[in-house]
């Protein structure tokens, strides 16, 4: 846990590192794009200081000077499947968006959506030692959580405090300087497999770049995606990638439950190879331009040119239906919709007050999807494009880049994890105290 | 997996290792100004430096400079055919033209015009002088002369001074400057203003007076004829001999058997008499006192 607390510290040194240089860049590493944006920070505000919030809800102290998308290579299920051609990829990425930016960029954080996460919900509970709640309380508080076995060859993407609760009194979102005898706090524990972490450091460390910091897509899908009273009031954002669908829950500003089911956009572009014969590239084209979910009867007669080019005129020339191309991708979008909701389920996302469900990610474009999904997920069903952020390109607003933009906020603003507090003093290795104690025995 | 090496690979449209990081340092700062900035500085200075190196590009180089430098200054317009010379008489003309001997035509570009007048300045009969370049290719040569105002005799010869003191030339004879007054002594020349002042006030003395003579580089003695002096005191010299002038004017005193009036100490003047007019007056005095005459 220790070693887990420093990477991530060094991590967070890093970034800070980077927000003195001012560039950072943000790489999203999916399964069907790879998408890098180079953010200058030009420090806060220094004109509307008494307006308590800034222009563009305090996002403007950064903006977007380099933007790069690239066809993802090399990744599957939103993991790095073959290093080299993901590096060729992030290199293509980095360099046009430093070309676009004009400057060179050090320090990267990235965001991915595999690696299987899952989330914990640990509580502890300590005596505080006078009345008021101190900074090293609050460490405190963060290292008596007692800490689930995750299973070996996992590690704690975020560790983040979502609640303290000093006496009787719940819901405080920061108790330092208050009154007490008892603190006790809930932690969000996000945990993942730890050797797609190292693939991920791997891959950027052979790109000539530091990592400054890792976050998990469904998780920065869902800050730039849900609205700020949906975070407040509770809501699930499921971004719909290419290789794994993210689920995340926010209630109260915070992350309580994230989830990944590893289906999404390229099971449909399978599906539609398979059913169709024909090749990804094409399955993929004809989703893009003539996808949908809901058939309606003028789809029967709208025929689509699937081509190919095997010399065969009967083969070359085949067409297909609009309507037979949504009976096959309805059934793979309409199971991973069953999927994410028997997630939400298994999360108890029922019992939330507000049961608003947000659709991001590429594929939450497919035509008709906000007919089929809330049949399926429940009502409050809308889909989400991410917030808009300075010197963001046109090209880059779309669904698709959610998690592009909320990691930019991310990075700008990151959420308290355990390890922004100093460790606790006593969870100092005492032998090396013990060894001081000896050293002077031993020479005086 | 895929191939490690394919026979016919198709084009990556991904940077290469090596490309990407060329392109990341090139992004450098420090790189880039070192490259658009120090890195041609470097090569001119690298090149010129080398080409330089050799004796003979040198030597190439600075004859094209001065071969261009040499066009220029023999075109017509700045070339100095003749030299003029006014304010000066013909004697120190020639002299002047002795002083700088230039074979004309010569080129405005190599005269040193101050080094010149310097050189012209540094003639003892000349105060000041002023050269310039006339258009028309004529270098004129103002000179005002030194006027002499006194005749200085310095062991056993005679030089011309003027009204400051400054030597303006030497003199063959007392006789040909005859309407300048005479000093003597060392250190004369040195106080000739005072010297001036003194022959000026002795104005009603002037035909008695031989000249003046300077003492001990300190004080003027004014010399008359039949050996009369008048010994003057360093300061107020002047007020000194007027008071004289009006002993004579009012008593004939220089018109006496005197040998020496001696006003060194203004308060207390004295008179030395002629050895002749000490015996006669010792003899008036025996006759009174009835003693024998010799």
């Amino acid at each position: 846990m220790t070693d887990l607390y420093d990477t991530q510290r060094a991590m967070r040194n890093m970034r800070k590192a980077a927000l003195q240089r001012g560039v950072i860049a943000i790489l999203d590493i999916g399964t069907s794009k790879i998408a890098c944006l180079v953010l200058r920070f030009d420090g806060p505000e220094s004109y509307r200081e008494t307006d308590g919030v800034g222009s563009l809800a305090g996002q403007a102290s950064f903006r977007v000077i380099g933007a790069a998308t690239t066809r993802s290579r090399g990744v599957r299920l939103g993991e790095i499947d073959a290093m080299n051609e993901t590096e060729r990829a992030i290199r293509t990425a980095v360099q046009a968006a430093q070309k676009m930016a004009n400057v060179r960029v050090d320090h990267v954080i990235a965001c991915f959506s595999g690696a299987k996460p899952r989330s914990y919900g640990l509580d502890g509970t300590i005596e505080l030692h006078d009345a008021t709640v101190t900074e090293q309380d609050v460490a405190r508080v963060l290292a008596a959580c007692d800490v689930p076995e995750f299973g070996e060859g996992r590690e704690v993407l975020h560790a983040q405090p979502v609640n303290f609760a000093l006496d009787h009194r719940s819901g405080l979102n920061d108790p330092r300087g208050q009154i007490g005898n008892q603190l006790a706090c809930d932690m969000h524990l996000l945990t993942i497999d730890r050797d797609v972490v190292q693939n991920l450091l791997y891959a950027v460390k052979r790109c000539d770049m530091e990592l400054a910091g890792i976050a998990s897509s469904a998780y920065v899908s869902g800050i730039s995606s849900l609205v700020e009273d949906e975070q407040e009031l509770g809501a699930a954002c499921i971004d719909m990638g290419g290789g794994a669908t993210g689920i995340s829950i926010f209630i109260k500003k915070h992350m309580i439950y994230a989830d990944s089911v590893r289906l999404g956009g390229d099971h449909v572009t399978q599906d539609i190879s398979k059913g169709l014969q024909v090749p990804l590239a094409t399955a993929e084209r004809i989703k893009t331009f003539y996808g949908g979910v809901v058939a309606t009867g003028m789809d029967d007669r709208e025929m689509i040119e699937i081509g190919g080019d095997t010399g065969d005129w009967e083969h070359d020339r085949r067409t297909v239906s609009r309507a037979e191309l949504i009976g096959i991708m309805r059934p793979r979008v309409e199971e991973i919709l069953e999927e994410v909701r028997e997630r939400l389920d298994g999360a108890g996302f029922e019992h939330l007050p507000s049961q608003q469900i947000v659709l991001t990610g590429g594929a939450s474009q497919i035509p008709g999807l906000d007919g089929l999904a809330p049949k399926i997920l429940g009502n409050q069903v809308r889909l989400g494009r991410p917030l808009r952020v300075q010197g963001l390109p046109q090209a880059a607003t779309g669904a698709a880049f959610a998690s592009c933009v909320g990691l930019s906020l991310f990075a700008a603003h990151p959420q308290d994890e355990w390890w922004d507090f100093e460790m606790p003093i006593e969870r100092y290795p005492a032998r090396s105290l013990r060894r001081a104690i000896k050293w002077f025995k031993d020479n005086w | 997996m895929q191939p490690v090496e394919t026979a016919n690979p198709r084009r990556d449209p991904a940077p290469s290792r090596w490309a990407y990081r060329m392109h990341r340092l090139w992004l450098t700062p420090l790189f880039r100004g070192l490259m658009r900035v120090g890195l041609p500085v470097f090569a001119l200075v690298f090149g010129l430096g080398w080409v330089f190196s050799a004796p003979q590009n040198r030597a190439l180089v600075t004859e094209q400079i001065a071969e261009l430098r040499r066009s220029i200054a023999e075109r017509p317009e700045f070339m100095v055919k003749l030299m003029a010379i006014d304010g000066a008489s013909t004697k120190l003309a020639a002299e002047v033209r002795q002083l700088l001997p230039i074979d004309f035509p010569l080129s405005s570009f190599d005269l040193d015009l101050e080094a010149m007048q310097g050189a012209v300045e540094e003639l003892d009969a000349v105060a000041a002088a002023d050269l310039r370049i006339r258009p028309g290719g004529i270098l004129q040569v103002e000179v005002s002369e030194r006027i002499p105002a006194v005749v200085w005799r310095i062991e056993g010869h005679l030089e011309l001074l003027d009204a400051e003191g400054r030597r303006v030339a030497p003199l063959m004879r007392r006789g040909d400057r005859t309407d300048l007054p005479l000093i003597a002594g060392a250190g004369g020349d040195g106080a000739v203003p005072e010297a001036l002042a003194l022959i000026a006030a002795a104005g009603p003395l002037n035909d008695r007076l031989r000249g003046l003579v300077r003492m001990g580089e300190r004080r003027w003695d004014v010399v008359l004829d039949r050996d009369q002096r008048i010994l003057l005191p360093e300061d107020e010299s002047v007020a000194a001999l007027e008071r004289v002038i009006a002993l004579d004017q009012a008593r004939d005193l220089l018109a006496r058997d005197l040998s020496v009036v001696d006003l060194r100490n203004p308060r207390r003047p004295t008179l030395r008499m002629a050895p002749r007019a000490v015996e006669e007056l010792r003899r008036i005095k025996a006759l009174e006192r009835g003693d024998d005459v010799r």
